[in-house]
């Protein structure tokens, strides 16, 4: 097996799927904060936390990712993460673990994926009990998908 | 060539460039300014010296031609004129010119560089040529890099007179003299520890080249001073630096002992003159024989160094005395060949020498040094700043979550102690914005060369003033300022200040005045810049205005002069009745504002004709912590800065019935007989607000619009710490950034200009709130007003005010007379005209059916005719029929698209154009005259 490139990836869960985000990009690890909605802005924005004394926008996935909305009463995760554009917080469903996956068990994600899921998912991993799907952060938090999906809502 | 190094130089040279440009037009105005001049030829020289490094040859050649001549103006063997200012100018120019093409390509502009540099010599020459027809001796370069040892000599000489000349500085150039002491002594710290370092990695050209401009720029300044002791020290210092540079010779312990030697030499010399004001008798001429043999044989020495390890002791004790005890050997009485043999030998034991005399000399030296010569102010990169500023940020709202805590506690000492935190919490915050301020200065500083350079092309005269150069405001907005500042100062010279011939017919004087004030008010820098020119004509701006679709005429016919004049902000008006290089495009005025408006600051003007005209401009003192007012809507709080903040309304339940009144859906409040449209938050946010109870009202400025912004509470004041918002969300005018309240929650910060766009409030239909102004707006006086009511022929509704309307008659048909082709009665012994209503308004139908109509009408019934004017040149406007006299306040709707109508408006609850009499009577006037003058 072809070792020389290993990839960690932070993992949480999203609906019925198992994602991934480069473990580099993840500043920390947070329970659900009491958010600032933002009036007028991208419905994926969900508002706006205070981390320390620091402005935090959450994005919340499920909404860019176009799945069902989350059931009422569950509060998501945030897994806080820097980016070039600043700090993020991305809302997930659950937290998996840190893994590391050499850069030889994934593909391509096949090419019928739909919408923002077809721009954002990288790699299928193919592990033994699923399918982690990975994404880039700095695409996600980017201002051009963050308001895409407005349009499009 | 090291990129880092270049781009320091470029930077620091530009910086040189702004300084320069200033100070020439300061010494034309007062040629015998010594500060300044020593300034100039300060700047000119480290240019020069530096250049010399990176063997930029043509940049030297540039730099040295004018460093001659500024020599010339520095003995005083010329006085700068116009010419000679101008030829300094132009230099800077090219040297400018040359570092925007090295900054570019990374290497030199070759080729026309030479016109200037000719031109440079030439003045210089004939001003020796003067000069030594005066029998004058000048020394007209101080720093060419000749042979060493004649160098020195001829330096020798000149001590005395060096001597002489600096003890007899006065207090203006001491002053000069501290700041360069300063200067050095800093300069000398940096090159003690850079030459250590150096010695361990010989070949940090960086290091190198920062330790040639240190010294380079303390042998320019010392010869400008004339402390030529000192340079002659820092010049065998600065070649033997050439050496080390050009790879000539590698770094060696010698060398760098020596060098460390020179530190010392020249930080005790700068004592002495920070002391007696001369840099003593000292000559350091075992000193500067060390140097120079190095300079002359570092190679050499090298390999000697290896074999003349035994050092002669007695040559050892005789240098170390020498320096030791001061003692005077004039390079003058050792020569050449003598200094050298001596130094041969003792080139290897040199360092220890050196070290160990030099010790008890710095040390002395240090404590020699008055405290304000060396730690007056230090240099904080602004990085560093910027964090303190953001911690400071943390600290207020940290502070203010305490605050609310402590709010309701009963221990007096956590409430004591609580105080104590916000006071000092409040200091700080101030002290460290203190740190950030810069005054104003630094970008008046390059105005007056912009307005030389203007006012020349031109043929203007134009004098600059400044008052409150000193006043501060912080450095971001600084940055913001200076395009603005720039582009005003261009256009009150270009357009504002007249031609000296024009002047002088006015009464004025020739020389134009171009004041630039600047003042602390109110928490806001005030920035005024006042021309004595021939002020805004108003007139034409309003012609311009029309004519550009910008506003109808009916409108300009109501505006105040005001008003008129804050329309050159607004996008692509221009009076200039020519494009100039410099302005008239009409797009300035309307960039200044917005870069205004970018910084929460604003800008207004006041002119009179004839006599100038004033832009104000007012900025908030700082960006970072900004007062705020809290308000909430649908259990969300929002900051709205309170630059913005008018006044706060609270009307009670049972009042809101009558104080709000709807405009179809649109909601005004009456306020002090001034319409002010409302703007619901919860609407504008889409946000679910609840509309009962009592309603509280705040009253915003947004550009020069006003409009009340309905929020469901007001809760309190707060300073708050302004963070900005992600990409994705700049986008959403109605925020302009985020903050941190004291609960820890984040709330929004409302941009009342943005929500007045979104709500439409202004912006698009900017028409209808000029009119809304006060004076602008016809209803104003009284708020309620007597209109006539008629109905026109095509069935509409016109109200006519009726304090502009003679008499109402009627008239048979058969009265009905015709004078040429207009339709006259004879009334009260005189000729009426009469004009239908349908010629002064563009009606909608097509003629022929409408004259049908009319013909059909007149067989009918009497015809009805409004009488406007005075005896004897009145006019009657025939209408369909007279409806109504009504007292009513009128509800501005839109402005009509029918010429000849000032605005639609309801009234008695249906819709009703208003008459622009003074049109009718224009329009009316020449009818009138011609029906006269058949009769």
């Amino acid at each position: 097996m072809n070792s020389k490139s290993i990839q960690k990836y932070c993992t949480f869960y999203l609906d019925k799927y198992y994602f991934g985000i480069e473990v580099e990009k993840v500043q920390e690890i947070i329970k659900y904060q009491q958010i600032t909605s933002v009036s007028l802005a991208p419905l994926v924005i969900k508002g706006l936390i205070n981390l320390r004394g620091q402005i935090v926008t959450a994005v919340d996935l499920r909404c860019l990712l176009e799945l069902p909305e989350r059931e009422e009463g569950e509060s998501p995760m945030n897994i806080v993460v820097r980016t070039e554009q600043g700090a993020f917080s991305l809302l997930v469903d659950r937290i998996g673990d840190v893994l590391e996956l050499s850069n030889d068990c994934f593909e391509s994600p096949p090419d019928n994926l739909k919408g923002m899921s077809r721009t954002l998912i990288r790699r299928a991993y193919k592990l033994d009990c699923a399918l982690l799907l990975t994404m880039e952060v700095d695409k996600i938090v980017s201002a051009d998908v963050l308001n895409s999906i407005s349009v499009a809502a | 060539m090291d990129d880092d190094i270049l781009n320091e130089f470029l930077v620091e040279s530009r910086e040189g460039l702004d300084q320069l440009d200033v100070d020439f037009v300061v010494l034309e105005n007062n040629p015998q300014d010594k500060d300044t001049l020593a300034s100039v030829f300060r700047t000119i020289h480290t240019i020069k010296g530096t250049c010399g490094f990176f063997g930029l040859t043509a940049l030297e050649k540039i730099t040295h031609a004018g460093e001659n001549l500024l020599v010339m103006l520095r003995d005083g063997v010329m006085v700068l004129d116009e010419s000679t200012t101008s030829l300094l100018l132009e230099m800077v120019d090219a040297v400018r010119e040359q570092l925007e093409t090295i900054a570019e390509t990374g290497s030199e502009k070759t080729g026309d560089y030479h016109s200037i540099v000719n031109r440079l010599e030439q003045t210089t020459l004939e001003c020796t040529m003067r000069a030594a027809n005066k029998n004058t001796q000048s020394n007209n370069d101080p720093c060419a890099d000749s042979d060493n040892m004649n160098h020195v000599e001829v330096d020798t000489e000149y001590s005395a007179d060096g001597d002489t000349e600096s003890v007899a500085l006065d207090d203006e150039m001491m002053e000069v003299v501290k700041e360069f002491l300063q200067e050095s002594n800093e300069n000398l710290d940096q090159v003690d520890s850079e030459l250590v370092e150096l010695e361990e990695d010989p070949e940090n050209r960086d290091l190198i080249s920062s330790i040639f401009r240190s010294i380079h720029t303390i042998k320019g300044t010392c010869g400008f001073f004339a402390f030529s002791n000192l340079e002659k020290v820092t010049h065998v210092g600065e070649s033997l630096l050439v050496k080390l540079r050009d790879g000539e010779c590698r770094m060696t312990e010698d060398i760098a002992s020596a060098l460390l030697g020179m530190v010392d030499a020249v930080r005790a010399m700068l004592d002495e003159i920070s002391e007696n004001g001369s840099d003593g008798k000292n000559g350091y001429s075992k000193l500067i024989s060390t140097l120079v043999e190095l300079v002359e044989n570092g190679v050499l020495q090298r390999i000697e160094d290896k074999n003349t390890d035994s050092a002669d002791a007695k040559l050892n004790a005789n240098s170390a005395e020498s320096l030791d005890e001061g003692v005077i050997v004039p390079s003058d009485k050792v020569p050449p060949g003598v200094s050298e043999s001596i130094l041969d030998g003792k080139a290897s034991t040199e360092p220890q020498n050196q070290k160990a005399i030099a010790k008890p000399e710095t040390e002395l030296g240090r404590k020699k040094i008055p405290a304000n010569v060396v730690e007056a102010s230090i240099r904080v990169d602004v990085p560093v700043l910027d964090s303190l500023m953001n911690l400071v940020g943390e600290l207020v709202l940290a502070r203010n979550q305490i605050g609310e805590l402590v709010g309701t506690h009963e221990n007096t000492q956590v409430i004591a102690a609580t105080q104590r935190l916000n006071l000092i919490t409040s200091e700080l915050q101030e002290a460290v914005m203190q740190t950030r301020m810069q005054p104003i200065h630094s970008v008046w500083a390059k105005l007056p060369r912009v307005v030389r350079d203007l006012s020349r092309s031109c043929g203007k005269k134009i004098r600059v003033e400044m008052e409150g150069k000193s006043t501060e405001l912080d450095k971001s907005l600084i940055e913001a300022m200076k395009d603005p500042l720039t582009h005003l100062v261009r256009n009150s010279v270009d357009h504002g200040i007249e031609q000296p011939e024009e002047r002088i017919a006015a009464g004025k004087p020739e020389e134009g005045v171009l004041t630039l004030r600047a003042f602390h008010e109110g928490g806001q820098v005030h920035i005024e810049i006042s021309d004595d020119g021939k002020g805004i004509n108003t007139d034409r701006i309003k012609q311009k205005a029309i004519d550009n679709g910008l506003i109808t005429i009916d409108h300009a016919s109501t505006m105040t002069e005001k008003d008129i004049c804050r329309l050159i902000f607004l996008p692509g008006l221009s009076t200039a009745e020519q494009v100039t290089n410099i302005s008239g495009r009409g797009v300035g005025m309307d960039v200044v504002k917005t870069n205004i408006e970018r910084i929460n600051g604003t800008i207004d003007l006041d002119t009179k004709q004839g006599r100038g005209s004033i832009f104000k401009i007012k900025v908030p003192l700082t960006l970072a912590i900004v007062p705020a007012l809290i308000v909430s809507t649908a259990s969300q709080r929002f900051a709205i800065p309170q630059v913005n903040l008018i006044e706060l309304l609270r009307i009670d339940e049972e009042d809101q019935e009558n104080a709000i009144e709807y405009i179809q859906e649109c909601p005004v409040y009456r306020l002090r007989g001034r319409l002010l449209p409302l703007v619901h938050l919860g609407n504008e946010l889409r946000m679910d607000s609840q509309r009962e109870g009592v309603l509280n009202i705040v009253v915003l400025q947004s550009e020069k619009n006003r409009y009340g912004l309905i929020v469901e509470h007001i809760n309190d004041t707060q300073e708050i710490v302004v963070k900005p918002l992600t990409d994705a969300l700049k986008n959403i005018s109605v925020f302009s950034g985020a903050t941190i309240m004291g609960d820890g929650r984040v709330a929004l910060i409302l941009d009342p200009h943005g929500i007045g766009h979104r709500a439409g409030v202004l912006g698009d239909n900017r028409n209808n709130d000029l009119a809304m102004q006060p004076g602008n707006d016809i209803n104003n006086s009284g708020n309620r007003q007597t209109l006539l009511l008629v109905r026109t022929d095509d069935g509409g509704r016109l109200a006519i005010q009726l304090d502009k309307v003679a008499r109402l008659e009627q008239f048979e048909k058969e009265c009905i007379e015709y004078a040429g082709s207009s339709e006259v009665v004879q009334y009260r012994g005189q000729i009426l005209p009469l004009v239908p209503v349908c010629e002064i308004l563009e009606e909608r139908r097509d003629v022929a059916r409408h004259n049908q109509e009319n013909t059909d009408k007149e067989s009918a019934a009497p015809i009805q005719v409004v009488v406007f004017g005075k005896e004897g040149c009145q006019v009657g406007l025939v209408v369909g029929e007279i409806v109504d006299i009504v007292n009513e306040s009128i509800k501005v709707r839109s402005k009509s698209s029918r010429h000849g109508v000032l605005e639609t408006a309801t009234i008695q609850g249906k819709v009703t154009e208003l008459l622009d009499v003074s049109i009718f009577l224009q329009r009316s006037e020449s009818l009138a005259e011609a029906a006269r003058e058949v009769a």
